[in-house]
């Protein structure tokens, strides 16, 4: 089959020590799969071999240190502590504001209906005054 | 026994500030740790987990919950980190230059011999710290806290094929470091050691 032979060209070319090297980091946590050219070489030469153990160990390293807490300084807890104290306290501050500010404009608008109806029943009283005064006289 | 950190979370989220203050206790250290790696020193590490328990504080309501709390926050912390390293590279530009060459400690130890008795905690962490930030960012969230790569990428702003290529750099840079090997070794290098 021509594809085989093109595939059996393209395996024959042996990579070199330095190709595989270049190729080792990104594939040592094995969620990359790697070339079959680099599996190969890697299977028959010790130096590659050797290289990745090193690649494996420094990763295992690296895991380790997730478990490794650093002791932050005794101001660091209450640092962020005050700083959230602070942001909650501006909040709390805005949201009086925005309330106070919703409070008096809904007085304004209150108090304006109010005078819009004390207005129209002065208006109302008096147009009806007029008209009884003719039958006064 | 370790605290209920999404009971924390759910009263948090109701609005109980003090169920939040738990929460920052009980995860200040991890976070502290994080930050300090991402940023090298304790001063931006400060200012990094402040700044990142703010901005999770007041996005606690966008929170889903179906990631633990811990992953959320390490991406929070993340992001600070990196908007704060971009901040000094306004001012240091040679802090995130990829190509900056860290000091050379590895005289007087026998890395293969260390390796037989198991890796030195402080000698990974210290060859940590000489990476370059934007290396360092990359490897310490993925081979350290096991975030994807796509958070990664988006965290620090850059393209998930851009996170995956310092990756690898910056596994390539701590395996030279700590397993030096002799093609490792410049050409000038071997000159001077043999000359010596």
């Amino acid at each position: 089959m021509p594809s085989e032979h093109r595939e059996q060209r393209r395996t024959a070319r042996r990579l070199t020590c330095e190709e595989v090297a270049a190729a080792l980091p990104g594939i040592v946590d094995g969620k990359a799969e790697a070339d079959r050219r680099v599996q190969h070489h890697v299977a028959s030469c010790l130096r590659c071999q050797a290289e990745l153990v090193h690649y494996r160990k420094l990763l295992r390293a690296l895991r380790q240190l997730r478990t490794d807490y650093l002791e932050p300084a005794p101001g660091v807890l209450s640092g962020i502590l005050a700083n959230l104290e602070e942001a909650g306290e501006r909040g709390a501050i805005r949201s009086l504001l925005s309330g106070r500010r919703a409070a008096y404009i809904g007085g304004v608008a209150v108090a304006t209906a109010a005078a819009g109806a004390a207005g129209t029943i002065v208006l109302v009283s008096r147009a009806s005054a007029r008209r009884r005064m003719p039958l006064a006289g | 026994m370790p605290p209920d950190l999404a009971g924390l979370v759910t009263s948090a989220r109701s609005g109980d500030k003090s169920a939040f203050d738990e929460l920052v206790k009980a995860t200040y250290a991890d976070m502290y740790t994080l930050a300090f790696r991402l940023m090298g020193n304790e001063e931006d590490a400060r200012d990094v987990v402040q700044d990142a328990y703010l901005r999770a504080y007041r996005g606690l309501k966008r929170f889903r919950g179906d990631a633990r709390f811990t992953t959320w926050m390490y991406r929070i912390t993340a992001n600070c980190a990196s908007t704060n390293l971009a901040k000094r590279s306004r001012h240091r530009h040679d802090e995130l230059d990829d190509e900056a060459q860290p000091i050379d400690v590895q005289a007087d130890h026998n890395p293969e011999q260390q390796a037989e008795f198991g890796f030195e905690r402080d000698r990974v962490s210290r060859a940590l710290e000489e990476l370059p930030p934007r290396l360092r960012a990359v490897i310490v969230l993925r081979d350290i806290y096991d975030l994807p790569h796509g958070d990664i990428a988006e965290e620090l702003g850059i393209t998930e094929a851009a996170a995956k290529v310092r990756l690898h750099r910056a596994r390539r840079k701590l395996r030279e470091r700590l397993f030096p090997t002799r093609t490792d070794v410049s050409p000038e290098e071997e000159g001077e050691s043999h000359a010596v």
